[in-house]
């Protein structure tokens, strides 16, 4: 039977083109793969190979046509054997051949609804419970212990990252891991924060449950390809297929007086990616309750820790049972005349402020958010509707960030709530600076957040 | 010297003998020395499944290639065809549970590995009936059922994924081994040597498998490699590497089998470069400017792995009606795969937002 051979796109935006050269005449035998013409893309001149065997019965497109559209017979191939009158008898006017036909291209689109978002559920938490039973531990302590009580109960969880064994952890969140689990558990890589982070994605492909601690989140900008390109999107590319369940975890923010590019808040960077979960909690409870859940989570979760903060103390509930659910923010303070959000060390800073604003007689509801993604927006819009002002406090830098996003989020929601545009505070829009003056300049402080409630107050 | 360390393979002293021989299509030149302490594979049972395999990559990527053409395949779409002994001899060293991964130039592999043709071809066409739903494309296909973990579109970045399915299999105490493939290309990425590093340092059953085709995109290995015995590249990291002809589907199996041997038994990485060759453009939109029309026939005439195993098949006594029987074979199973390709509806628009995280 012959067969129409079609004008080919011979790129993914060709529509159409010339058809510039036949490397055949009418008669001649072809063999798969045998060049036959010569077409000019909307990018370059391209070959057109046959693809079955046979004889050129017709040219139905002469060399030099310019603007041939996709799919337009250019040619008859008959079968070796088949008379050419095959091809006189056939209709003169190119036919659309049949598969063109079916292409989705040449369909018009159905009519389908587009399909609505689904909003992240706020999940239940039970965590208040198991404050009855409390010790006191610094961050540092809440986290070790969060991860030994995780490999304790599951063996597929491991550690990884640089010093995280013998040297008991770059800021000793790791300490006593390798003593207790050994070298298989408590892995110390090399300085390779791209090669690591693929590697762990790989073992997580493969059923592990790696949690993967970056010296600090600055040097996790080698491995972000991993993070973002490997761990967040395959899920999704594989239509469900391949899950990534692992944590990467390390100090986020600022420290002090380490200069620029140990200095940064990547918060916003990770909370702009689908397929990921970002934590970076405040509290040692939280620290403890947070890190279970993520690493129990069956996904690709970031878990922003702070340096300055490893150290301090706070009630940590005795009970191994005790985890708070990833999604859920934490009213820390109530209050009525406006609403402060803040996530990790700026959470401290938003207490203090609301203290010193108690003073001068301005109620203030401190949220901290926990989780930056997924967002829960409900908490912070409930809570503006009551307040009816908002100020969104974070150590990072203002362009694109996470006070940003809430403010979008309630203008969204509750913009008829607001007496007041939303206010941020942020970090200054500059490289972290050395100089301890020029550092305390460039950091978000107590006295900003006080000085941006009292303005969306219209007190001052 | 690197010659302690490392294994010389014979792929070199083959593709001398052949050569000097002027070996065409009909009589390859299937004797070596080194083969003196084994008999060469000249049985039919054991080369007849290659030369299905392999005629059932090259049939399906002609098969995509035209169906691009047609406005069917959007995007890349990266071909394989030339290079079908390198992923055939290469499964055939290994079993269920062992690992596979690549790059974007990915369809000849899942094949290999015993995907479905109609699940990979219905996700070139972006279906719901693709091993993606459609959501992944030409480069973005899995199956943890046939162990093909992808499929990676970032140039390099399979190869610690790789090794990291390797420390799970090594973690989990068994004796799987990853087969990571990358591009001659991929090969100067330096994430290649930070998993060499840790692999050869763990002790990982991963092989690096490069596909060395000479080009990447545009670029000659000989304008972007400094130093062209690509196998020797793990040598700093003591990882043995060794050439091989990647257009020779038995010269692949024999190799694929020693490097399995060394991974299983606990021994670590191994390196093999499979000399190879693509026959299409990089891509659907390469006119391939950048070598000449000689020097693919060249190729295609001399060297096509398909074409070498068959005269060896007639040469063995393998009747032609026999070979005739597969092609037809191969040909109903292309065309049904490309039919349901077609036929398979596109993902219903709710799969929009489906996928992207679950449940904890
Ligand atoms: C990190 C990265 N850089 C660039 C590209 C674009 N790109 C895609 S394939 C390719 C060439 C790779 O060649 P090679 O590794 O030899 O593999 P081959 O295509 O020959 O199979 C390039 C540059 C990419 N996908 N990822
Ligand atoms: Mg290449």
């Amino acid at each position: 039977m012959s067969v129409q051979i079609l004008m080919p796109a011979l790129s993914p935006t060709m529509t159409e083109g010339k058809l510039a050269t036949w490397m055949v005449k009418e008669g001649d035998s072809v063999a798969a793969g045998d060049v036959i013409a010569e077409i000019e893309t909307d990018k370059a001149t391209m070959e057109v190979e046959a693809v079955d065997e046979g004889v050129i019965g017709k040219i139905l497109v002469a060399a030099g046509t310019d603007a041939v559209a996709v799919n337009t017979p250019i040619a008859v191939l008959l079968e070796e054997g088949e008379d050419a009158s095959a091809v006189d008898s056939a209709p003169a006017a190119p036919a659309p051949a049949p598969a063109a036909a079916e292409a989705p291209a040449a369909e018009p689109a159905p009519a389908a609804a587009a399909p609505v978002a689904p909003v992240a559920v706020v999940p239940a938490s039970d965590e208040d419970k198991y404050f009855d039973e409390v010790k006191t531990q610094t961050i540092r302590e809440a986290l070790r212990d969060a991860m030994a009580e995780e490999m304790r109960s599951d063996d597929k969880v491991f550690v990884m990252g640089e010093e995280v064994a013998e040297y008991q952890g770059a800021y000793k969140v790791t300490q006593g891991l390798l003593q207790e689990f050994g070298d298989k558990r408590v892995i110390d890589t090399p300085i390779t924060e791209h090669g690591f982070a693929g590697l762990a994605v790989g073992a997580a492909f493969g059923g592990l449950k790696p949690v993967v601690e970056f010296m600090t989140f600055n040097f996790a900008m080698q491995a972000i390809d991993h993070i973002i390109n490997s761990a967040a999107k395959t899920r999704y590319m594989s239509g469900g297929q391949m899950g990534c369940h692992m944590v990467f975890r390390g100090p986020n923010g600022a420290a002090a007086r380490v200069g620029a590019q140990h200095s940064q808040c990547y918060a916003s960077w990770y909370a702009h990616c689908p397929g990921l979960k970002v934590v970076s909690p405040y509290s040692a409870a939280d620290a403890k309750g947070l890190l279970k859940s993520a690493i129990r989570d069956p996904n690709p979760v970031i878990f922003l820790e702070n340096e300055v903060l490893y150290g301090q103390s706070f009630d940590v509930p005795v009970s191994e049972d005790f985890t708070v659910p990833i999604g859920k923010a934490k009213i820390v303070r109530e209050g009525t005349d406006v609403t402060i959000t803040a996530f990790s060390i700026m959470v401290g800073k938003a207490l203090q402020a609301a203290e010193k604003l108690a003073e001068q007689g301005i109620s203030a509801e401190v949220i901290d958010l926990r989780t930056i993604r997924p967002l829960d927006t409900a908490t912070i819009v409930a809570s503006v509707q009551r307040t009816n002002r908002l100020v969104t406090c974070e150590e990072g830098w203002a362009a694109c960030g996470i006070g940003a996003e809430i403010a979008a989020q309630v203008m969204d929601q509750a913009f008829d709530h607001l007496d007041a545009p939303v206010a941020r505070v942020a970090g200054e829009d500059v490289p972290m600076p050395y100089a301890a003056n020029l550092e305390q300049l460039a950091l978000p402080q107590v006295e900003n957040i006080v000085e941006a409630v009292k303005s969306v107050c219209y007190r001052g | 010297m690197f010659t302690d360390a490392l294994l010389r393979s014979k792929g070199r002293e083959m593709a001398q003998a052949k050569s000097a021989a002027g070996a065409g299509r009909s009589t390859p030149t299937r004797t070596r020395k080194s083969r003196a302490a084994k008999p060469p594979k000249n049985n039919a049972a054991e080369l007849l499944p290659f030369y299905r395999d392999m005629l059932l990559i090259r049939r399906f990527e002609e098969k995509a290639g035209q169906m691009y053409g047609m406005g069917l395949i959007g995007g890349f779409c990266h071909l394989y065809i030339g290079q079908e002994a390198v992923v055939v001899g290469m499964q055939s060293a290994i079993g269920k549970g062992d690992k596979v991964l690549t790059s974007y130039r990915d369809h000849g592999h899942m094949l290999a590995c015993g995907m479905d043709a109609r699940g990979v071809m219905a996700e070139l066409t972006g279906r719901i009936g693709g091993y993606s739903k459609g959501k992944g494309g030409s480069m973005h296909m899995f199956s943890r059922e046939k162990d093909f973990y992808g499929g990676h579109g970032i140039v390099g970045a399979q190869v610690p994924i790789g090794a990291g399915l390797a420390f799970a299999n090594k973690y989990n105490g068994t004796d799987q081994v990853s087969l990571t493939y990358l591009g001659d290309g991929a090969l100067n990425q330096g994430q290649v040597y930070e998993t060499f590093n840790m692999a050869a340092l763990w002790k990982l059953p991963v092989i690096f498998i490069i596909e060395n085709n000479k080009y990447a995109m545009g670029t000659s290995v000989t304008r972007a490699a400094a130093g062209v015995s690509l196998y020797q590249r793990g040598a700093a990291y003591g990882i043995p590497g060794a050439e091989v002809d990647g257009m020779d589907v038995v010269a692949v199996q024999e190799a694929a089998e020693k490097a399995v041997k060394h991974c299983r038994s606990g021994k670590g990485p191994y390196i093999l470069e499979m000399k190879t060759y693509r026959y299409r453009g990089h891509s659907m939109s390469d006119p391939a400017k950048y070598r000449t029309k000689d020097e693919v026939n060249k190729m295609r005439q001399e060297h096509d792995p398909i074409d070498q195993l068959r005269a060896t098949l007639l040469e063995i006594g393998v009747a032609e009606e026999e070979l005739k029987g597969i092609d037809r074979e191969i040909k109903a199973i292309v065309t049904d795969a490309a039919d349901f390709a077609q036929s398979s509806p596109e993902p219903d628009p709710s799969e929009l937002f489906t996928d992207i995280l679950v449940e904890a």
